[in-house]
């Protein structure tokens, strides 16, 4: 137990898919404009993640017992678009509530590179049935946690600062992200895989 | 006078267009995840380029052979089976002969997949238009990426670790910049070449986002 809280702190903050790896950056740039929305879209991304890599591990194993790890990626893919379209239709039907909060976000969750990563890295770090699930959530969070730390700084930003011309849009959120991602490498050394 | 009739020509048009003035990255913000994540060093950036220009050629042009083929509910997908296969392909070959380069990339060559510029110009161009425009329109985005990571990746191997391509290029007194090998250079680096070169193609940025 100790050492899946470990792997869940340890991709929350340490290992951050966002701010670490450099994964998911197309919403982040195009979705951090105010708080609201980047949320709802975290919130989406946790629960895609998590499902993923659930789903893609035993898929996984059963394709290295025939020999067909070649294909992982193919298969990989499919699912993810696969899960990522039932739910919006699971929860149009069942949830309408949830579906309205969320369903725009989904299909854009598929060309979110973060969720193929988390299902990628789980095959290189050969991470087992709870360890990937557990690693999902936290990367998940992760990304989360650092589209909503992004969209409340624009929010305030939109409101008091000049951003220079060139710099406005996707420039500025670089910077934005830099900061971020330095003040996240203090936390180097506090949990690690 | 004859490179006067060449700037009208729509082939001239499309490879300006996408190498500089509609250029997948700094222009439009597309695929910045690999572009950021793969510049700490300079081979890195040329084989990812050269890896992100065979995808989006094969695909482009695949797409564009069976455009009339696809129906239009399920092109996502298709798009998505034809570029992972061209990926997979391209990853083989990365392990076959260029062992180092394919440990050095990782994760990072599958993730060709769900970079946004390959199913962006399938699905912006190559669904529309004829397979020797859909070809061309592919080779210049993806040599327009392939500029800005090479870009990107020698100012972040020179300060991070003194060197181009493995050589020495700096003094022995230059201290090097580990920061720069790190997730936080490549933001700082690649928010002040987008300044830059947007400043310089006069792009209007308001509405992009």
């Amino acid at each position: 137990m100790e050492g899946l809280i470990n792997i869940f702190m340890a991709s929350v903050l340490t290992h951050n898919i966002a701010l670490t790896y450099i994964l998911g950056m197309c919403p982040l740039i195009a979705i951090s404009k105010n708080l609201k929305t980047a949320k709802g879209m975290g919130a989406s991304v946790i629960l895609v993640i998590t499902l993923t890599a659930a789903i893609n591990w035993p898929i996984y194993q059963l394709l290295k017992n025939n020999n067909a790890e070649s294909i992982s990626l193919l298969v990989f893919i499919i699912t993810i678009a696969a899960t990522v379209q039932f739910l919006e239709i699971f929860l149009d039907k069942y949830l309408p509530t949830l579906y309205n909060a969320f369903g725009i976000f989904l299909p854009l969750i598929t060309v979110n590179c973060a969720v193929l990563a988390v299902s990628l890295f789980m095959v290189n770090r050969t991470f087992g049935f709870y360890e990937t699930v557990f690693f999902g959530f936290g990367s998940g969070t992760g990304w989360a946690l650092a589209i909503t730390i992004i969209a409340a700084i624009r929010e305030k930003m939109a409101l008091v600062s000049k951003v220079p011309d060139g710099l406005q849009g996707a420039g500025i959120v670089m910077i934005i992200a830099g900061i971020i991602s330095l003040g996240f490498m203090g936390f180097i050394g506090v949990v690690g895989f | 006078m004859r490179l006067i009739r060449l700037r009208y020509t729509k082939w001239y048009q499309l490879l300006s267009k996408g190498i500089f003035k509609d250029n997948p990255i700094y222009a439009m913000a597309l695929g910045i995840c690999s572009a950021l994540a793969v510049t700490n060093r300079v081979e890195n950036a040329i084989a990812m380029g050269l890896g992100v220009t065979f995808v989006l050629m094969a695909s482009s042009m695949s797409t564009s052979l069976i455009r009339k083929f696809i129906p239009a509910k399920v092109r996502m997908v298709t798009y998505m089976v034809l570029i992972s296969t061209f990926v997979i392909a391209f990853q083989g070959f990365l392990q076959a002969y260029f062992f180092d380069l394919s440990k050095a990339l990782g994760a990072y060559t599958g993730l060709i997949i769900t970079n946004c510029i390959v199913m962006g110009r399938a699905e912006a161009f190559a669904i529309k238009n004829p397979i020797h425009f859909s070809a061309l329109d592919a080779l210049a985005n993806g040599l327009g990426y392939m500029f800005t990571l090479i870009a990107i990746s020698v100012v972040r191997e020179v300060l991070a670790f003194g060197t181009l391509l493995g050589i020495q290029v700096v003094g022995d007194g230059f201290v090097t910049w580990t920061v720069m090998a790190m997730a936080p250079g490549a933001f700082f680096v690649m928010a002040i070449y987008m300044w830059i070169m947007r400043t310089i193609a006069k792009l209007d940025t308001t509405s992009a986002s």
